[in-house]
């Protein structure tokens, strides 16, 4: 049975197991695989994506749950790698080894959605769910006030 | 099929190292390459083929030898090269060379790529530069030694004679190489790349989605799989029923694959096969499998414990003996006394092992997120019997390495299965398999003793130490000589005493271990750190000032453990990092009720690292409010790079004070997911500080330096605020309290 959903803002279907989990959905048929696998049991946030604006983990999200719904990837965070997330990830060098980073990008993008300007203690919370083995906290911390403010400018210029 | 999987003369060499960052060491580092048939084995390159691509467009693609883990290789390695070729950095791009260890160093890990790769990529550069020189002069007509290299160009006089490398590059690859011994290199006055702030080359990919690891690997036809393996450490499939696991929708094939001990260390198992990862998982649910449990089925963290207790209460063997320790210990009127534990730790790089090879009959391809594309390429050719010849590695970016990409398992798994299957697959690991089957730090114990002077000097230092020795694991020469993976610096301590001792006794285990970040200077830094501290607070001193007393004047001290290869460690500059970052923290000035410092200094990977922590402890718990760090690991290549490896070795090695514990039961290893396994999390995230040396030393490590201290200065601060001394890693509520 075909389980159609928009993805990126284009309507897609497919015909798996409905209880594939949509990770494995964009991973493995639909070859999307800027959504990471950590853990699959929601505990490290790399495979966080947007269902319907809010901030989920595919890995336990099964395919079936997203029927009808609006999913947005990293690949289709912006239309050219320039949302104020990933301008302020690359300002602050965020990155190291990279692989949890658009799952962190996915988070700290659904965090400005609902809180234009968060505290240190706002984004520790909403963030907690998403593991770095590098280690670079400090500077996602730093990156998300930075996205704040690249956020807000370009409200004002609008 | 359980044959010898790796060059012997390698693996013999990897044995007969002391030190495990040496081991890994050895692949990458040139300079370490001693063995004379392996020198003569790497001619040199054409530089044009080997390091750098020139199109005639002026496009400049510098060529990486080594992985890039998130250790920012892939910007700190071509930036060398890029400064002597005399290239603008922003237009440059950066691509990883196949695997060929006939041209290449590929191993990555000891945090010896900067370090290693420093002369030789200079000299490659300055070689490619002086032959693109050579061109232009040749085309003019003039003396090379009136031209100069400038950006991206070649100069003679006036501009209008200025000829691009694009121009050039295809006359400059004919002409002679260079001796690199002789090619001149650049004033390091005139560096406008080395040493200047450089973002991560790949950064961008990074946040986009469009960086591939190992796991985004696709190739046409291929198919996914896992591997059931038997959870006990030694364990065998005993019968296997495939019926409920092929009636998966998406299933396509499930077999067998042997265990391979050398070379490998693969648990062996039975392969599912199918279109997709998560078919193949479930499939693996759905298999009926019996094990035979092998000959470590009773051990546990509870036995280990015991056999260290038992180790502990005898004699070890002898490391170094100064003077006579034990007697002097005995009559001394102040001594102290403390043992310290740690448990195996899982390096859980957030990238689960994963291996794509497609093996052919007349050839073989694989993608490899791999520290060690030059041993993924050995183990191929034993599995497929093809030639490395035919055998094609691509390396990709790796999400965390940290020693456990070094290893060779789960690309042997993935062989296995492609030669059964013919078709390209993607061997898959889950975080339960990566949890449960790594190679893990050792678990050790150390019982440390320590006698004061009149003077309040050392007057005599003993410390015995019990594990699961790495290099036991590893081969015939690690068995008899266990203890030269497991101390490190801690066999040739700053803090000077005539009596100094060291004993080791080796304690058996079946759980694998190897490489973890920072290897055996992890718990090395930590013990040696907290011991002096403990010393300095018998002694009524401030830790820093006791420190440095008893490091004393400057002078190298040959590193007891590898003397023919370790650098001396220098003790003006341990002292140099120690007084700043004191400085830097404000050792002695006041801070808020309820918060202190706690110090620590190192050794390790060639450099000196320095950290002051800051913490409170409240119900139970501990809080670290701020870090700061010095490091000096010689002239630094990229600073921003440099600050990027102590930030995140910091949290590494939190991970291990605040929660890393694998614990045994049955043969095998109780956690299985990050739920009972902890990462620290960004609200445990302290205020962290870098301040790098300036320095014209050679470059030294980085990527593992950060580590060994971290620990120790929280703990030590722990002391000073709440009074208990930890003495066990991770950090228990009931310590504190």
């Amino acid at each position: 049975m075909a389980i159609s959903f928009t993805l990126n803002g284009k309507s897609q279907s497919v015909e798996v197991d409905p209880q594939m989990p949509l990770l494995w959905v964009l991973r493995d048929t639909l070859n999307m695989t800027g959504t990471k696998f950590g853990c699959g049991m929601a505990l490290c946030g790399a495979c966080t994506v947007h269902i319907n604006g809010e901030a989920a983990r595919s890995c336990i999200t099964p395919i079936s749950a997203v029927s009808g719904k609006q999913i947005t990837t990293i690949e289709g965070l912006s239309a050219d790698g320039n949302h104020p997330v990933q301008q302020a990830w690359i300002e602050i060098d965020v990155p190291q080894c990279g692989y949890c980073q658009c799952g962190q990008i996915m988070s700290a993008a659904a965090l400005l959605a609902k809180k234009a300007s968060p505290s240190d203690a706002e984004i520790d919370d909403f963030m907690s769910g998403n593991i770095c083995r590098c280690g670079t906290y400090q500077r996602i911390r730093k990156a998300i006030h930075r996205a704040a403010e690249i956020r807000s400018a370009q409200g004002k210029s609008a | 099929m359980s044959t010898l999987l790796l060059d012997r003369r390698e693996f013999l060499k990897a044995g007969t190292v002391a030190g495990a960052g040496l081991l890994i060491g050895f692949h990458l580092n040139a300079a370490a390459a001693k063995d004379p048939a392996e020198e003569q084995e790497k001619k040199t390159p054409n530089p044009f083929n080997a390091w750098v691509h020139i199109s005639p467009d002026n496009r400049v693609t510098l060529i990486l030898e080594k992985s890039e883990m998130g250790q920012g290789i892939m910007t700190a390695v071509p930036m060398i090269l890029a400064e002597e070729l005399c290239v603008d950095w922003k237009t440059v791009k950066v691509e990883q060379a196949l695997t060929d260890p006939a041209i290449y160093n590929h191993g990555t890990g000891g945090s010896g790529s900067v370090s290693g790769c420093w002369l030789p990529m200079r000299q490659a550069g300055a070689a490619a530069r002086e032959m693109l020189v050579a061109a232009a002069a040749a085309r003019w007509n003039v003396n090379p030694n009136t031209c100069v290299a400038q950006d991206g160009g070649v100069l003679h006089g006036s501009r209008k004679n200025f000829l691009s490398y694009g121009e050039l590059a295809a006359d400059a690859a004919k002409q002679p190489i260079p001796n690199l011994k002789t090619v001149p290199l650049k004033n390091s006055d005139n560096f406008t790349i080395v040493g200047h702030e450089m973002p991560r080359w790949e950064a961008r990919a990074k946040t986009d989605g469009t960086a591939k690891f190992g796991i985004d690997s696709r190739v046409d036809g291929m198919q996914f799989a896992v591997v059931a393996r038997c959870p006990v450490f030694g364990g065998k499939v005993k019968s296997f029923d495939a019926a409920k696991a092929k009636a998966v929708a998406g299933v396509r094939e499930v077999f067998a694959i042997e265990p391979v001990e050398q070379g490998a260390f693969t648990a062996g198992g039975v392969a599912i096969v199918a279109d997709n990862s998560w078919a193949a998982m479930q499939g693996r649910k759905a298999l009926q499998v019996e094990w035979e449990l092998g000959p470590h089925a009773s051990e546990s963290s509870e036995t280990l414990r015991k056999q260290f207790l038992e180790n502990a209460a005898k004699p070890g063997k002898p490391v170094r003996s100064d003077g006579d320790a034990d007697a002097t210990i005995a009559a001394a009127g102040k001594k102290v006394e403390a043992t310290y534990e740690f448990p195996f730790a899982a390096h859980a790089t957030m990238e689960p092992m994963n291996c794509t090879v497609h093996i052919r009959p007349d050839s073989a391809e694989a993608w490899v997120p791999t520290q060690a594309p030059q041993w993924a390429m050995d183990v191929i050719a034993g599995v497929s019997k093809l030639p490395k010849e035919k055998i094609t590695v691509h390396t990709t970016l790796m999400g965390g390495g940290f020693g456990r990409r070094y290893m060779g398992d789960f690309v042997m798994e993935a062989a296995q299965i492609s030669k059964v299957t013919g078709k390209p697959v993607m061997a898959l690991w889950t975080r339960e398999d990566d949890m449960q089957h790594d190679f893990y730090r050792p678990a050790s114990y150390h019982r440390f003793s320590g006698a004061l002077d009149e003077k309040g000097g050392l007057a005599a230092w003993k410390h015995f130490q019990t594990s699961t020795s790495i290099d036991a694991m590893w081969s015939a020469k690690g068995e008899q000589h266990p203890e030269n993976s497991e101390f490190a610096t801690a066999t040739f301590i700053p803090y000077q005493t005539p009596n100094y001792r060291v004993e080791y006794t080796l304690a058996k285990s079946g759980v694998p271990r190897a490489w973890w970040r920072s290897v055996e200077h992890s718990t090395s830094g930590f013990v040696v750190e907290c011991f002096v501290d403990e010393l300095a607070a018998a002694a009524g001193t401030d830790p820093l000032e006791f420190r440095l007393r008893l490091i004393g004047g400057d002078r190298k001290i040959p590193d007891f453990t590898n003397p023919k290869e370790g650098k001396p460690l220098d003790t003006a500059r341990l002292k140099g990092v120690l007084k700043l970052a004191a400085d830097k923290a404000g050792w002695g000035s006041p801070l808020p009720s309820g918060v202190a410092r706690g110090i620590a200094g190192y050794y390790s990977f060639e450099s000196y690292t320095a950290a002051v922590a800051e913490v409170s402890v409240k119900n139970g718990t501990v809080k670290i409010h701020r870090l700061v760090y010095a490091v000096d690991c010689g002239r630094p290549v990229n600073p921003e790079g440099i600050r990027a490896q102590v930030e995140g070795a910091a949290i590494y090695g939190l991970s291990a004070a605040l929660h890393d514990a694998i614990t045994i039961n049955g043969g095998r290893v109780v956690q299985t997911n990050f739920n009972d396994y902890q990462m620290p999390r960004i609200a445990e995230t302290p205020r962290t500080e870098i301040h790098i040396v300036p320095s014209t030393e050679e470059p030294t490590g980085i990527g593992e330096p950060g580590l060994p201290v971290v620990a120790a200065s929280v703990c030590n601060a722990i002391y000073s605020v709440a009074k208990k001394r930890i003495r066990r890693l991770p950090i228990r509520s009931e310590d504190l309290a």
